[in-house]
């Protein structure tokens, strides 16, 4: 990955203090993985924004460099890294993840 | 496509106590749910779990070989 891909990234991820790398849009995702996150997103009413790696070869690959995780879609907040579609799940069910939200958007 | 049993033994290579589970949900062999119970995620977040299992199976997903992985992780329960 560039400097300047990494540098992206990076300010992609600061953009927004929960920020997801998926496959489509918000409206329309592309993968059903990326749909799951969406819809946690949606239920749990928190503000997020999104990239579409669809859109962009360079930051589809340079994402899984950045993060060690070799998958789409990926979610960040506050900057850190914190799973894909079966992580999320998992923490939407358990609550830990409406809390760790919660503390985030405080 | 890869075949259930390869994705166990590539990960039993790298997690050697695992007890692994491996679905195949579209029976196209690119489409898997893994489950992976192993003492080696003790202690580790759930992305360093994760992590640990991609790095087992990281040539058949930089190939796309697997498309989409389904994964969960956990400790064995005593």
């Amino acid at each position: 990955m560039d400097a300047s891909t990494k540098q992206r990234i990076e300010q992609l991820i600061g953009s927004s203090p929960v920020f997801v790398f998926m496959k489509g849009n918000k409206l329309m995702p592309q993968c059903g993985f990326s749909n799951n996150v969406v819809q946690i997103l949606n239920a749990l009413a928190v503000p997020f924004e999104t990239f579409d790696v669809l859109s962009d070869m360079e930051v589809r690959q340079g994402i899984k460099d950045f993060s060690e995780w070799p998958t789409i879609p990926q979610v960040y907040v506050n900057g850190e890294f914190i799973g894909g579609s079966d992580i999320l799940i998992e923490m939407y069910n358990s609550g830990e993840l409406r809390e760790k939200l919660a503390v985030a958007l405080a | 496509m890869v075949h259930p049993d390869q994705v166990r033994a590539a990960i039993t290579q790298a997690l050697p106590d695992a007890r692994v589970e491996v679905e195949d949900l579209t029976g196209g062999g690119d489409h898997l749910q893994v489950t992976v119970v192993s003492t080696a995620f003790d202690g580790l977040s759930r992305v360093k779990q994760h992590q640990l299992v991609y790095g087992a199976l990281r040539s058949e997903l930089a190939s796309e070989a697997i498309h989409a992985l389904a994964l969960q992780t956990s400790t064995p329960t005593a």
